[in-house]
């Protein structure tokens, strides 16, 4: 047995019958760590009880009492009294006494608790996810519209532009984010280089891997890479600052001092995004370029020479436009996502873990939906 | 050690006062700086005792080393007569279970409901019936004085005199012998506050508690403070009832009892609780 069992004495109670009238003896700890056998000795005595008779519950012999036992107690006295066998409980410790009367049985309000049914809460669960799916398209076109309003108030000088805050941002979206950027690019450049070697040696082309290479990192991969890169680092670092902000007030602190949230906080953080963004791209696409040249190099076997003539051939400088030109709507499209997110935290540690992930997700998502749209844009402008 | 609670509890009526808790030549330190420095206390059984002292003066860290949160580097801290750091896990678990506390900000977990964070002790270590899981968190709900559709409430949507008497129905979930309150005033209109305090003095009385509270509340312990010990220097400079404070000759006690807002609560005429109360 456990050993906190053995710091408490069981409850007990002895049914006796006597001229008619029926007297149980209490005795042992009637106390919340034996809960479980409190409830079961009641349950035991309302079952025994049979009879229409008077009935006492002689707590003399109780060691110990607290607020479950003397619950528990006085609800069976209510229950014998249902039943047609009016109880009383006799005490004589003090301590008891008012125990039982602050703790006397009362129907107590029912919990509310929420049936659930399988196929209409799923479709209702369907239906809700639409709605919010709309209502976030309208948040995010409304909070676009009041991000611009902040940029063209501070554009046309009637409010400050916060430098070092931009500056700070820049730092943490752009600078911070290079090396860990610079890396999978090259990695994953590197995978892409030898997959293509592999599949061209069989065609005895292996130079054309530069082709190959060129074309999917530029316009592709690297704004690729980053966004979803940005979206996983930066998005979710700035809805948890803006949500825990949120929890603190500090979001209505700045509204009461009269200045806007949307030009303190977010015009730096999107702005920092919008020049971190293109740069991050920028660094990205040279380092995949790179980690796939050298992969080409040491298992392909195409010298760099080969491989930078090949690439000059195979790229133009709209292959590099169509990747660059996507960046800053990446970046716009989280840096808004986040700060929705961010704003949209309410007291619970939860609900920043909730918008923290759906920030994430969102912008993933929207990220990809984005690149595939200018995908078909392009694709029709023939660019 | 296989005793039972009566035998332990006759070994400390032996010896001299009934205490549950004796904090001996207690020394914490955060870093280099000595926050208390050989502090000696009991707390005696069924009483509230009110413990003062200037703000950053250590009080919340002598309740949180008795309670096991923040590290001593020295000295004895015995509960129920056991020392805390010989205990195994398990019997440690079994002491913890037998005091609630109720923090400063209330510490009720956001993400779940009143009576959630109710029955999240309960459940933890009690088994019973899941009917009398929802009467007993709608009886600790109504002991505290909340309104019953408080129970489906989540922390974020009560009033800050609501979180506290919410906070407090969790402390009183497991029906523990020692309460520990830290600013249980704090934050609350006069009213509210000497409610609280009527609340925790009723509530001493019917389940028979001992109460350790750290106030600076001066109506709260004149009001319903038993014993007041006071805390300078990382020690206990005087203990005693209300009375003894006041007529301390220390320069911070005399500060602090015959300072201006004492006066104006007018603690020397005797009509202390009719006026003003810190409300910081």
């Amino acid at each position: 047995m456990r050993p906190k069992r053995r710091l408490t004495l069981k409850p007990d109670a002895v049914l006796h019958r006597a001229e008619g009238a029926v007297v149980v003896d209490l005795s042992g700890d009637w106390s919340a760590p034996n809960a479980h056998e409190c409830e079961a000795e009641a349950a035991q005595v309302l079952a025994g009880v049979k009879e229409r008779a008077a009935v006492t519950l002689n707590a003399r012999g109780v060691a110990r009492l607290d607020t479950l036992g003397a619950w528990v107690l006085s609800r069976l006295v209510h229950d014998l009294g249902e039943q047609g066998a009016p109880a009383t409980i006799t005490v004589t410790q003090p301590a008891h006494k008012i125990l039982f009367e602050e703790v006397r049985y009362r129907p107590l309000p029912e919990s509310h608790r929420t049936r659930q049914f399988l196929v209409p809460d799923m479709l209702a669960d369907i239906g809700k996810v639409m709605v919010d799916a709309m209502k976030d398209l309208v948040n995010g076109i409304a909070f676009l519209g009041s991000f611009i309003a902040g940029c063209i108030n501070v554009i046309m000088g009637r409010s400050r532009f916060r430098f070092a805050s931009l500056v700070a941002q820049l730092e943490r979206v752009g600078l911070r984010s290079v090396p860990i950027i610079v890396l999978i690019s090259m990695l994953v450049g590197g995978i892409i280089a030898q997959q293509s070697v592999f599949q061209l040696q069989s065609f005895g082309t292996v130079s054309f891997v530069a082709d190959l290479l060129g074309v999917l990192v530029l316009r592709e991969l690297a704004v690729l890479l980053t966004s979803i890169m940005i979206a996983g680092r930066t998005g979710s670092s700035f809805t948890a600052e803006l949500g825990s902000m949120k929890m603190r007030e500090e979001i209505d602190a700045l509204r009461t001092m009269g200045l806007d949230p949307i030009e303190i906080l977010v015009v730096p953080r999107i702005v920092a995004l919008l020049i971190g963004l293109p740069l991050l791209t920028f660094i990205s696409s040279m380092a995949g370029l790179f980690g796939g040249g050298v992969v080409a190099m040491l298992y392909g076997g195409v010298s760099p020479e080969v491989f930078l003539s090949r690439l000059q051939n195979a790229i133009g400088i709209n292959t590099f436009v169509v990747g660059m030109v996507k960046a800053p709507f990446m970046a716009l499209v989280i840096g808004v996502i986040a700060c929705i997110e961010g704003f949209a935290v309410s007291g619970s540690a939860e609900s920043l873990g909730a918008r923290t992930t759906a920030s994430v997700v969102k912008s993933i998502f929207m990220v990809i939906v984005v690149d595939g749209l200018f995908a078909m844009f392009f694709a029709s402008i023939r660019y | 050690m296989v005793v039972t609670e009566a035998s332990t509890g006759d070994v400390a009526r032996r010896a001299q006062v009934d205490a549950v808790i004796r904090v001996h030549d207690l020394e914490v330190r955060f870093g280099e700086k000595i926050i208390l420095n050989g502090l000696n206390l009991d707390v005696r059984r069924g009483e509230i005792l009110g413990f003062v002292g200037a703000s950053g003066g250590g009080k919340s860290v002598l309740m949180r080393t008795i309670l096991g949160l923040a590290t001593k580097k020295r000295g004895k801290i015995l509960v129920f007569d056991k020392d805390l750091d010989t205990l195994s896990v398990r019997r440690r678990e079994a002491v913890e279970r037998r005091w609630g506390v109720l923090f400063q900000h209330g510490a009720l977990f956001s993400s779940q409901t009143v009576r959630q964070n109710i029955q999240m002790p309960m459940r933890e270590y009690l088994t019973m019936s899941e009917r009398l899981f929802d009467e007993m968190a709608a009886l600790k709900i109504e002991l505290v004085g909340l309104k019953p559709d408080a129970a489906d409430k989540y922390p974020s949507e009560l009033s800050g005199g609501m979180i506290k008497r919410a906070a407090l129905a969790r402390a009183l979930a497991l029906d523990p012998e020692i309460l520990f309150l830290d600013e249980p005033t704090s934050g609350l209109d006069p009213i509210g506050a000497q409610e609280f305090d009527d609340l925790i003095a009723t509530l001493q009385r019917t389940l028979g508690l001992t109460v350790f509270m750290v106030t600076h509340d001066l109506d709260s312990l004149s009001g319903v403070c038993d014993r007041i010990a006071a805390l300078a220097d990382g020690k206990v400079i005087a203990e005693g009832p209300i009375e003894t404070m006041m007529a301390s000759q220390h320069p911070w006690l005399r500060a602090y009892f015959h300072g201006s807002r004492a006066r104006r609560g007018s603690l020397e005429t005797g009509h202390f609780r009719s006026s003003l109360r810190r409300d910081d």
